[in-house]
């Protein structure tokens, strides 16, 4: 693999978030990379979903700056951070239950699509065009990730696993440079493990998309990240390559147990 | 066997993102629309245009719109019947102070100000969600009403706000028999339609439905929820103004704004609820089994049993079938009439050898 580890991209420093009085984060600072995968760990509680949606603008963070692409940013809605290229999927699954694969992974598109509703409604020239073009980007996400058989059901019909991978061809659909992915392999078996580590590394790889990754399965985290930084109770307690935190007594301690 | 897709081979994204992508569904339609422009006009007698199709078309209209934002863009509404009202008081003042505005201008502006209004109530649902939101649209019905039955300028200073609608020329053309109006009405209601079709289709409807189903996932793949949201109100509130001068130009011929009352609201509502939230073709048959299903049993009735029991006591027992009867389809499809008949479409598409 000739991968290219490229400029910070994404710079958070000094982040802090409070609810009322419970802190969230406190004090938290790491960067990402062009092109790595950056996996966020913790136990339960620690902060890492948090520090998604932190990143992708969800929440506001009280204290801190958030660097993307060099340009500083402050109290940016999801959908300003949808249209510089940040997608993300979710821990509990948010795909639109009502909808088909297919419609749910071209609202992925929607950023792209220019027309308005009255081209819409009348459905001639621009509009028409503009959906087949979008439809054809979207059958490459679908090929990507092998789901063709399922373009046409209804999201709800569909098992975990797959609702999962729908998930991740929506996001990919936004064509992102930065992926944050939500525990994107938990609750599957050891297969479907496998086939979404090589979904996840494929995107990386082929697309060259800086991915940022949630997940509590260690021997993942360890196999796929270039970096990790470990979260507990909303502090950063480490950071660096998988095999330095792996390592460091205070992330055994914390996360891992007691060293025995 | 008749509705089944095998041998239907899609060679491009064109031909797959259709209207209509299946064939059976195509001439379904077609046959549809020649029956209901050309053969109801043969057969039906006054009676039914004027009292039965006319109205059915009309709710059928109302509903689609109340079915774009609360089936589509998943927001609840129980201002229908007042953005009704809005489209009707609308179309009577564009025609009473412009001269010689052509009625379908007119129509479509009364829609646009039923659609500003919309807008303007639809405001809360940036906020609320719900059934709160339920009872926040409940202020347009209200207020509507109040405040055209308190100003008399929307309704040209007539005594408690009726209005009379004027005669309605198209080309030199008067509409003022039953037939021309119900095709009118017609032509209307599937020239909408389609529109309402087409949006749903497209990237405006897969917006309206992800807001529905997950906003915040909607939200950050970069969906506005605001503009999102008003926009429903805005098209869906234009359904219902159209609906409403149709209501008073083709239907009533005179109405008041005390006729567009909750009781409406609530009406259409039903519609959306036994047709199928979330559908075109619902719309259509909610609208048409809350209009024909008390006049069914009302023949029914009197048919059957009209000389054991007396008058009074039948029209209270159609009133218990009739709820009856909403009760039982809701506990058989909850998801409306319209979802059964996907049903049996997704079973016909197997039948007979479902293995």
């Amino acid at each position: 693999m000739a991968r290219e580890i490229g400029e910070v991209i994404l710079d958070l420093q000094n982040i802090s978030l409070r609810f009322g009085g419970v802190k969230a984060l406190t004090d938290i600072s790491f960067n990402v990379r062009k092109h790595e995968i950056r996996a966020i760990i913790g136990p339960n509680g620690a902060g890492k979903s948090s520090m998604l949606n932190v990143i992708n603008g969800v929440y506001h963070p009280q204290e801190g700056t958030i660097m993307f692409h060099g340009k500083p940013r402050k109290d940016m809605e999801p959908h300003m951070a949808a249209s510089q290229g940040i997608a993300r999927t979710f821990q509990n699954i948010a795909l639109f239950k009502g909808m088909s694969v297919l419609d749910n992974i071209m609202t992925g598109r929607n950023l792209m699509m220019k027309s308005n509703f009255l081209q819409h409604a009348l459905f001639l020239g621009s509009a028409r065009r503009e959906e087949i073009e979008h439809r054809k980007k979207v059958e490459e996400v679908i090929e990507f990730l092998e789901i063709q058989s399922i373009r046409k059901t209804p999201v709800g019909r569909l098992p975990y696993g797959l609702q999962k991978r729908v998930e991740l061809a929506r996001a990919l659909a936004a064509e992102p440079s930065l992926l944050l992915l939500d525990e994107p392999m938990a609750g599957m078996n050891v297969e479907e493990k496998q086939d979404m580590c090589r979904f996840v590394l494929d995107v990386n790889d082929q697309f060259g998309t800086t991915i940022v990754l949630i997940e509590h399965d260690m021997g993942v985290v360890m196999d796929i990240s270039d970096r990790v930084v470990v979260l507990d109770y909303g502090k950063k307690i480490g950071d660096g390559v998988p095999d330095e935190v792996k390592n460091d007594p205070a992330v055994i301690e914390a996360y891992l147990g007691t060293s025995h | 066997m008749f509705y089944r897709e095998a041998g239907q081979f899609k060679a491009s994204y064109r031909e797959d993102q259709q209207i209509f992508p299946i064939r059976q569904d195509r001439i379904g339609i077609v046959a549809a629309i020649v029956f209901f422009f050309l053969v109801v006009p043969l057969i039906a007698n006054q009676y039914w245009l004027q009292a039965i199709l006319t109205p059915v078309l009309i709710f059928s209209l109302a509903a689609l719109g109340l079915n774009i934002l609360t089936g589509y863009a998943g927001q609840l509404s129980l201002g229908s019947a007042a953005f009704m009202a809005v489209g009707a008081f609308g179309t009577y003042n564009f025609m009473l102070r412009m001269d010689g505005i052509p009625f379908l201008v007119a129509l479509v502006l009364g829609g646009l100000c039923a659609a500003v209004v919309g807008i303007l109530f639809g405001l809360p649902s940036l906020r609320i969600k719900g059934f709160y939101l339920a009872v926040a649209t409940l202020a347009a019905q209200f207020f509507i009403v109040w405040v055209l039955v308190k100003f008399g300028w929307f309704s040209n200073h007539s005594t408690s706000g009726v209005i009379t609608a004027q005669h309605v020329e198209i080309l030199g053309y008067t509409f003022d028999s039953p037939l021309s109006k119900y095709l009118l009405t017609l032509a209307v209601v599937v020239v909408f339609a389609l529109l309402a079709k087409n949006m749903v289709r497209s990237a405006t409807g897969r917006k309206w439905m992800a807001v529905r189903d997950m906003d915040v996932a909607a939200e950050v793949i970069g969906i506005r929820l605001m503009g999102t949201k008003l926009q429903a109100f805005a098209i869906s509130s234009f359904y219902c103004g159209v609906a409403g001068a149709l209501y008073a130009y083709m239907y009533l011929g005179t109405v008041e704004p005390e006729g567009f009352n909750l009781d409406l609201s609530f009406k259409i509502l039903f519609m959306i609820i036994i047709g199928g939230v979330g559908s075109i073709l619902g719309s259509f048959i909610g609208a048409a089994f809350i209009v024909l299903l008390p006049v069914f049993l009302n023949v029914a009735m009197h048919t059957s049993l009209g000389e054991f029991i007396p008058a009074n006591i039948a029209a209270n027992l159609e009133l218990i079938i009739f709820g009856g009867m909403i009760v039982f389809f809701l506990i058989v499809e909850p998801h409306g009439l319209a979802r059964l008949w996907q049903i049996a479409k997704e079973k016909l598409r197997i039948w007979p050898f479902p293995h």
